[in-house]
């Protein structure tokens, strides 16, 4: 057309940006992708007489261990967080306003340190079964000793204490949420409270209670240290033996396949019981349960059985931890090896969520701006990592990483003479990329999240008074989801500093973190120092917690107050 | 020498959803300083329309232009920020975490800021809203998030202002005086306006002209008065104003109603016409005079009577209304008519 060469100057054309948007989610996408492709790749690769041997002598027992570990693990919170959420929705008892929060203090403690901590404090010769001796009179250990902690069962009970609060909360939320009404209706219909429990809040909690129970076991399956401390033979501890033991990496991928079928079984089982969540959040608004007040034994009771979660979970083993960590301060204060595994620990940790963070914001950025299927497709992929065991993960980056690592090095020998050394695997940039992988659906997630409460009429207005796309992010997405982007920060960053399998198999030659630290003394049987980067891991794992029991106590608030524009949106005359 | 170009121009556009041709065909030429009002019921693509025009949406086939240049069309496309184009939101679209002054001061970045805040202020007390400066959007009352809302879109000084439902947020009341001020300033600043709003009295009362619209396509444009008095289909008939409709065959050029003989333009012989009646153009006679008629029942309403009676019984009842006091009753039998020149017949499958 004529009118294109005759353009002023006034008006400045650019090419549609879109392409940049989309092609940048792909990448991203791709990327998350990528352990779970390499895996598959490499496990083809095993040699044919390996896999006979594998599967019939060491599939069969991992399999078997870990399964009985998943269903123990699946019972125990099942049973703690359903029960503990609802005496604290529907009962009012005495330390009621405290346990609300205070049933989430487990989640702070890591497996590997519950085990830990345990494993010391039940010791033959340890605290408690000297106690026990003294009090019923025996002198020695070879006259009275409790059972060997070290078994499935006492890992299934200490696994279940520290894993719980993840069914506590979803089902928590679901009752402050959704119970109101329906309780209150089932009341006048004839249901004693008792009865309600049973007939209404259990069916109703149901989807919740699945989704945090696959959290919860998503977490069982990708521990590794208390698994190994006390000695059960799971699927993720044969992939690491198969792997750094005895060196055979697609054996450990054949097996990390076996475990990712798993997996994903945990994730149909999320999917399927959100499936009608959308519907059933919204349509009423939301309104807290009146707890009815429980006194005397019954109260007691109450606070009893909420109370022994959070002691054998918490309490106990961060109490021991602390007699532990000042003794040996005293003993030694804090030696320069946990300093510079500190500073190690949080940098780390600290340049993985700012790259996390920014892949998630990326993306949720990306899908809003230019919605569509590769946008929309890049943002679950992200998600994927999270429901991927660590063991799993490192090995399916290791290889491409390494394949990276080799041929850069190669290309440098050629090129200037002299080796760089392993780029990525000896920088630490690795690990990073791991965390990222793991982690960054929290940041999509919780991007996509705060996002979503911005109506979309905001961006176009933005762009109607002369911003770009990225302009648009800058001066209003940014803002606005600022709590939503502090907190998702948050979380990912005690993750990372938690995180143990994949920094085991991915870190640099002596790259120390605390999380190592402790997982290197556990496994010599010294307890030493460990105790010190333990009560760390712990106090920062606090941070989250408190952000956590806010948002369960104010999402019924938030959510009516974000009811209101909607709803008076929604009754608008429609003509 | 050449006609100066349109200040807005669409040729032929076409936007699709998936299977929906939410435009289809759309050719509209607005001159300078016009004010438009899009009118339609909701899903008949005026909202679409408008976002095409602003860049926020791109359409499928055809050409926007702006002062004669092509901002949308076949590899082109202007992005929104670049088009000097102001946009008044239906829900206002405040930046919740900005002040009164910071959402005014949004779109004027390219300014230097002290020039800024003089166009700031300078809107700010055209809208008389001074008083607001230091507030956030939801300390606000609706009426007052409307005139930020306006004051922000014309700011950075658009020449062509679209606004999409701007007043339906509004109390009845506030409504008029609302729509009369900001029209009344908007004519002032010369500003071209383009106006969606699915309220019909809105849409004949505020613009220049009318342009409305049908499942993605202009049913009719035009003045006000020239789409309520001639509308040129049933549905933009309906659209203004409630009717009676009486059905009739046509034959030798004229429908046959229980009203008497119409003619029939647009209809062709022997098809099935209706004959469309205002309720005010229907006139209450003594009995004997014109159509025989029953009282079915009688209300006053306020500034007008309504009355609705039976002509014939498989027929539902008419309405008519009138201004002046009607003395009758329930059952009473009485005679009616309508002054052909003001009824419209229509051809009776559309």
């Amino acid at each position: 057309m004529t009118e294109v060469a005759t353009l002023s100057e006034n008006w400045r054309f650019r090419r549609p940006v879109g392409t940049r948007w989309r092609l940048g989610a792909a990448v991203v996408g791709a990327f998350a992708c990528l352990p779970i492709a390499a895996l598959v790749t490499i496990a083809s690769q095993g040699s044919e007489g390996l896999w006979p041997h594998m599967f019939t002598h060491v599939l069969p027992s991992a399999l078997h261990q870990t399964l009985i570990l998943l269903v123990g693990v699946g019972l125990v919170v099942a049973v703690i967080g359903t029960t503990t959420a609802w005496l604290v929705s529907a009962y009012d008892f005495p330390g009621r306003s405290i346990l609300d929060w205070a049933l989430l203090l487990p989640l702070a403690v890591p497996t590997y340190i519950v085990a830990y901590a345990y494993l010391d404090i039940l010791h033959p010769v340890g605290a408690v079964q000297g106690l026990i001796r003294d009090v019923l009179g025996y002198q020695s250990p070879r006259e009275f000793r409790l059972p060997d902690i070290r078994s499935i069962w006492a890992c299934i009970l200490l696994l279940g204490l520290v894993l719980y609060p993840y069914v506590y909360l979803t089902t928590r939320a679901m009752f402050l949420t959704q119970a109101a009404n329906v309780v209150e209706v089932s009341r006048t219909l004839g249901t004693d409270q008792r009865a309600v429990f049973f007939r209404v809040a259990l069916p109703l909690a149901r989807p919740a209670i699945a989704i945090g129970l696959s959290l919860a076991l998503m977490e069982t399956l990708n521990d590794i240290g208390a698994s190994e401390f006390l000695g059960v033979k799971t699927l993720t501890v044969s992939i690491y033996t198969t792997w750094v033991t005895r060196n055979d990496l697609p054996a450990a991928a054949q097996i990390a396949l076996a475990m990712l079928v798993i997996v994903v079984l945990l994730i149909l089982l999320e999917r399927y019981s959100r499936r009608n969540q959308r519907y059933a959040a919204g349509a009423q608004r939301p309104r807290a349960l009146v707890p009815t007040p429980l006194r005397g034994l019954p109260g007691f009771a109450a606070c009893l059985f909420c109370l022994v979660p959070v002691l054998l979970g918490f309490v106990a083993p961060a109490a021991y931890l602390l007699v532990e960590a000042f003794g040996r301060y005293q003993f030694a204060g804090i030696s320069p090896r946990i300093w510079s595994e500190i500073v190690n620990t949080v940098s780390i940790s600290a340049l993985a969520t700012a790259f996390i963070l920014g892949c998630g914001c990326f993306l949720a950025c990306s899908q809003r701006s230019q919605p569509g299927r590769v946008t929309s497709v890049a943002a679950r992929a992200s998600t994927l990592g999270y429901a991927v065991p660590g063991t799993v993960l490192a090995l399916g980056l290791l290889v491409p990483i390494g394949l990276f690592d080799r041929s850069v090095a190669r290309v440098s020998a050629d090129l200037f003479g002299s080796s760089v050394g392993l780029v990525l695997l000896g920088s630490g940039t690795a690990l990073i990329l791991a965390y990222t992988a793991r982690f960054m659906g929290i940041a999509t997630g919780g991007m996509e999240a705060g996002m979503a409460r911005i109506p979309a009429s905001l961006d176009q207005a933005a762009r109607m008074l002369g911003q770009t796309q990225a302009g648009v992010f800058r001066t209003v997405h940014l803002p606005l989801t600022r709590p939503a982007l502090v907190s998702a920060g948050l979380l990912v960053f005690v993750d990372c500093m938690k995180e143990l399998p994949a920094t085991l198999l991915l870190r640099p030659l002596n790259f120390e973190t605390l999380a190592t630290h402790l997982y290197g003394e556990a496994a010599r049987g010294t307890y030493e120092e460990a105790s010190v980067a333990a009560l760390l891991i712990v106090a920062i794992g606090i941070l989250p917690v408190i952000v956590l029991s806010k948002v369960g106590r104010t999402r019924s608030r938030e959510a009516s107050l974000a009811a209101t524009p909607s709803s008076e949106l929604d009754s608008q005359p429609s003509r | 020498m050449r006609s100066p170009s349109p200040h807005l121009e669409l040729r032929a556009v076409t936007r699709r959803f998936a299977l929906v041709a939410a435009l289809q065909d759309v050719s509209l030429e607005v001159a300078r300083g016009q004010i438009v009002c899009l009118a339609g019921h909701s899903g008949c693509g005026k909202s679409t329309l408008l976002r095409v025009i602003a860049g926020l949406d791109r359409p499928d086939a055809g050409a926007a232009l702006i002062n004669g240049h092509v901002v949308s069309g076949k590899g082109i496309h202007v992005e929104p920020e670049h088009r000097r184009v102001g946009f008044m939101f239906q829900d206002y679209a405040l930046f919740p975490h900005l002040s009164v002054t910071d959402n005014v001061l949004f779109g004027l970045r390219s300014l230097e800021r002290k020039e800024a805040h003089k166009r700031s202020d300078e809107i700010v007390g055209r809208l008389r809203i001074h008083h607001l400066v230091n507030r956030f959007p939801h300390m606000l009352s609706g009426g007052e998030q409307q005139r930020v809302a306006l004051a922000r879109a014309l700011a950075p000084r658009p020449d062509l202002l679209l606004m999409d439902e701007p007043f339906s947020n509004l109390d009845r009341d506030l409504r008029d005086a609302v729509r009369l001020e900001t029209l009344g300033l908007l004519r002032e600043l010369g500003t071209t306006v383009i106006m969606v709003t699915h309220d019909p009295e809105e849409a004949l009362s505020a613009g220049d002209r009318v342009v409305l619209m049908r499942r993605g396509h202009v049913e009719q444009s035009g003045t006000g008065a020239e789409l309520y008095d001639r509308p040129n289909s049933a549905y933009a008939a309906e659209f203004f104003s409630a009717f009676n409709k009486l059905p009739g065959r046509c034959r030798n050029g004229f429908v046959d109603t229980p009203l008497g003989r119409f003619p029939a333009a647009g209809v062709s012989e022997g098809q099935d016409g209706l004959v469309y009646v205002r309720p005010r153009d229907l006139q209450l006679r003594p009995q004997g005079q014109g159509a025989q008629a029953t009282v079915l029942d009688h209300e006053l309403r306020g500034e007008v009577e309504q009355v609705r009676v039976t002509v014939a019984a498989h027929l539902p009842p008419l309405v008519v209304r009138s201004s002046a006091r009607l003395i009758v009753s329930a059952g009473q039998e009485i005679g009616l008519s309508a002054d052909p020149q003001r009824v419209l017949v229509f051809p009776a499958s559309a």
